[in-house]
């Protein structure tokens, strides 16, 4: 057997790539398409790899360089794949207030990794983010889009546990 | 036998009935009587419907199945005459109703004043025709039909309806520049960008009044002659961005949105886009830049958007807030809304509670309310009984206001003159244990990871006033810091070019004024008095330990060593002094030092 050295990118994936293409043509005609696409790119293929941005260079006729420029600039946008489920702290100031950096320092005891970092199994990546709009609920966790509110150090766990078992259950 | 053709099941469980269950279905009866129909409805006993405790005294009306909670006697009229006479559920106190509502906004203390908010829980978002019940469309159909451009204009500039954003800048001039600007296609952009941390208050009128906000634009882009606008929302919101295309859909689907609108020969069109996660984009031009596809970065004002906004077209920007203002002081009249308010202000402003005060969540009030008004009789004062410190308005750009503009009434005007900024309206509430050094950083933080790094004084002066305040936190700051900081402080806020920058200074500029003394304890005695800066404290374990472990089975480092039942110790070489012992122990046997 042979292996690729090369990982597989979505662009280059028979199951992604009509998602892809999909997605340039219905914005490609948009005035600031752009960002359009990028955002819908980010949240059904999961990240942007070089491949893909230059592809979406190319098929909306714009420099790569451009294209670079934005998904650098903008946090949401991310350039490598993430675990298959992200646990996001607020760092807003309601949660800081809070003692957002309790539970934090709480998720480096449990999973083992700091914010940034993604486990070995792929499973979970943990993120800081800026201000949900959840405040008068602070701290708040977000579980893979799922805003968990007033969370203390007990109640993580147990949101841990709920990703893994669910996991295991699927 | 007689033919009911409603019939009341009444909740008889004994908290029911503390809660005055037997009152209000004597009151019920009167009711039926005064509206002449108590003979085609019966009323049962029944011994329990919902939670008593949260939902009692309730009741349950069939056919229909409506499921009435939380019911006062105050409230049995109007439920009489909306469900039994108009044959519609009353909102307020309907249990499929109330999980629209929830603790983000809750019922109205006495001393608000909803506008902005009257609607949210009480209408189904999703749904147009909940909108259009409560009188929605109305000013729009006024407009379109009984108004000219310049007419329009001219009211919302007599109403004086300042921009909710954060500048304060008056709606109808902004509307005039853009009406008279030369050019064409002209742009109406909803700013729902929303970044400050610590304010959600645009996101709930997206999500539970949308409308609202769509026929302020449709109504500012007839007065503007603008044919196509843009909401630009922030990526942090999906559920608000979902919403918002709803309505737009169904709006288009009514012939408010579109084509021919109402008929007449106006045409305004309206598109969602979303940003990506970065704060300046809130600014007016770099939001533009963002909606052309681009970097979020900033640019020179002037020109301004009003002249040369959208692909350098004339752009009319205004926020979520401003644009629902403005379907309101149509329908209800100039001298209705300039009732509201203070002299410079007028209308109602919304502010998002957060931090140590006891009631979180969304409030609204008339501008001219006192912070103390705001912070103890609505917010309910400070959670724990704990002292208050400080309530840091506007954002990251905003300042901390300490006890004695605690008499402050709230407006534009004052919250600049004290030192801090109206912003979007976040009120993050600190207590006593709070560190005014540590919040000064926190912001400075914030600010810098937020810059985009366009212009020196911005990108380089927020790090360094940053690693200065680091420096001061971890126990190592020196006496020059202070001026250092000053001057730095000065510097950033003349020579930015925007308005992140030339505000990033007003929380350490804010906290130097007010808290100078926890700067000092911080840089001579190495002391950080509230108990907060990780280097100047440490955790121990007193006698009060009763050995239950809870600290050392919650420490994220294993600090904690103990036998159960035995007294706890706490190696201070692991101890990273995060304050969870501290927190979890229910004994009160863990102290800082
Ligand atoms: C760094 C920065 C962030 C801003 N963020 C927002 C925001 O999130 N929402 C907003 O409406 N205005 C924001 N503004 C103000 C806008 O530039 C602009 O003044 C506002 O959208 C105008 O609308 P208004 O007149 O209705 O307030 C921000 C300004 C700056 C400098
Ligand atoms: S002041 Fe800061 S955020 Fe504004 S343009 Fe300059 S670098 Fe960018
Ligand atoms: S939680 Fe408190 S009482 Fe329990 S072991 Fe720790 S210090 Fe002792
Ligand atoms: S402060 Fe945190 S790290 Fe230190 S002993 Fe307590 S729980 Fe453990
Ligand atoms: S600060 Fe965390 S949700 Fe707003």
């Amino acid at each position: 057997m042979t292996s690729t050295t090369q990982p597989t990118d979505p662009l280059y994936n028979p199951k992604m790539r009509p998602i892809i293409d999909k997605i340039i043509e219905d914005s490609i005609d948009l005035d600031g398409g752009l960002m359009v696409v990028l955002n819908n790119l980010q949240s059904k293929i999961g990240y942007l790899s070089a491949p893909m941005q230059e592809y979406v260079a190319e098929a909306l006729s714009i420099p790569v360089s451009k294209v670079h420029g934005v998904v650098s600039f903008y946090s949401f946008f991310t350039t490598v794949p993430r675990g298959k489920h992200v646990i996001k702290f607020c760092i807003g100031t309601a949660c800081y207030v809070g003692g957002i950096n309790q539970l934090i320092d709480k998720a480096k005891q449990v999973i083992g990794i700091e914010p940034g970092q993604t486990t070995s199994d792929g499973m979970i990546t943990l993120e800081i983010c800026r201000c949900v709009g959840a405040c008068s609920q602070a701290p708040v966790v977000v579980v893979d889009e799922v805003i968990n509110g007033r969370v203390k150090s007990s109640k993580f766990e147990k949101i841990v546990q709920n990703v893994l078992k669910e996991e295991a259950a699927a | 036998m007689a033919y009911y053709r409603s019939t009341i099941l009444v909740s008889m469980d004994p908290i029911c009935i503390e809660k005055g269950a037997i009152q209000i279905k004597e009151q019920i009866i009167e009711e039926l009587k005064l509206q002449k129909i108590q003979d085609e409805v019966e009323i049962l006993d029944i011994p329990r419907i919902g939670d008593p405790e949260t939902e009692g005294p309730d009741i349950l009306v069939y056919p229909e199945g409506s499921h009435y909670i939380a019911l006062t006697t105050e409230s049995v009229r109007p439920l009489v005459v909306e469900h039994f006479i108009k044959g519609r559920e009353l909102k307020q106190y309907s249990a499929r109703m109330r999980d629209l509502m929830d603790e983000e906004v809750r019922e109205p203390k006495e001393k608000e004043v909803r506008v902005i908010l009257e609607n949210i829980g009480k209408i189904d978002p999703r749904n147009i025709e909940d909108y259009i019940a409560v009188d929605g469309y109305q000013a729009l159909a006024k407009v379109l039909t009984e108004m000219t451009p310049q007419e329009v204009i001219q009211t919302i500039l007599d109403s004086k309806l300042r921009g909710r954003g954060g500048a304060g800048f008056p709606a109808g001039l902004k509307w005039k520049f853009a009406h008279q600007a030369p050019g064409s296609p002209k742009y109406m952009v909803c700013n729902a960008d929303e970044g400050d941390p610590g304010a959600f208050m645009n996101r709930k009128v997206l999500e539970g009044d949308p409308h609202s906000v769509i026929e302020g634009m449709v109504i500012g882009a007839y007065a503007v002659g603008s044919n196509q606008g843009y909401v630009y929302c922030r990526a942090e919101y999906p559920i608000a961005v979902s919403t918002l295309n709803i309505a737009i859909k169904q709006a288009k689907e009514y012939g408010l949105l579109g084509k021919n609108i109402m008929g007449t020969d106006f045409t305004f069109d309206l598109e969602v886009r979303m940003g990506a996660g970065a704060f300046v984009c809130g600014e007016e031009t770099a939001l533009i830049a963002s909606i052309e596809g681009s970097r979020g970065e900033p640019r020179v004002r002037p020109p301004f958007p009003a002249t040369k906004g959208l692909w350098g077209k004339p752009t009319n920007i205004n926020n979520v807030e401003t644009y629902a203002n403005v379907p309101k002081i149509i329908h209800r009249g100039l001298d209705w809304y300039t009732s509201l308010g203070s002299e410079k202000s007028k209308g109602t402003k919304t502010f998002a509670l957060a931090g140590d005060v006891s009631h979180t969540g969304l409030i609204e009030v008339p501008f001219g309310m006192t912070l103390r008004e705001i912070i103890f009789d609505i917010g309910g004062g400070i959670k724990g009984g704990k002292g208050y410190k400080a309530v840091q308005t506007g954002g990251p750009m905003g300042g901390c206001l300490p006890t004695k503009y605690l008499d402050l009434a709230v407006d534009y005007e004052t919250l600049g003159a004290a030192g801090s900024i109206m912003g979007s309206g976040g009120m993050v509430v600190m207590d006593e244990d709070t560190c005014m050094v540590d919040i000064a950083r926190f912001f400075m933080e914030f600010t810098q990871e937020e810059s985009c790094g366009k212009c020196v004084p911005c990108r380089v002066g927020t790090r360094r006033i940053l690693e200065i305040l680091e420096r001061i936190c971890a126990g190592e700051g020196i006496p020059e810091d202070i001026p250092m900081l000053r001057s730095l402080c000065d510097e950033i806020k003349q020579d930015s070019l925007c308005g992140l920058g030339q505000g990033a200074p007003n929380p350490v500029v804010s906290t130097l004024t007010h808290f100078l003394d926890e700067y000092e304890a911080h840089i001579y005695e190495k002391r950080c008095p509230a108990k907060v800066c990780r280097n100047l404290i440490s955790y121990h374990i007193t006698d009060n330990c009763t050995g239950c472990t809870v600290c050392a089975r919650n420490c994220p480092v294993s600090a904690i060593t103990g036998e159960r039942k035995l007294l706890h110790v706490i190696d201070q070489d692991v101890c990273i002094r995060c304050g969870i012992c501290y927190q979890v122990c229910n004994f009160d046997a863990v102290e800082v030092n």
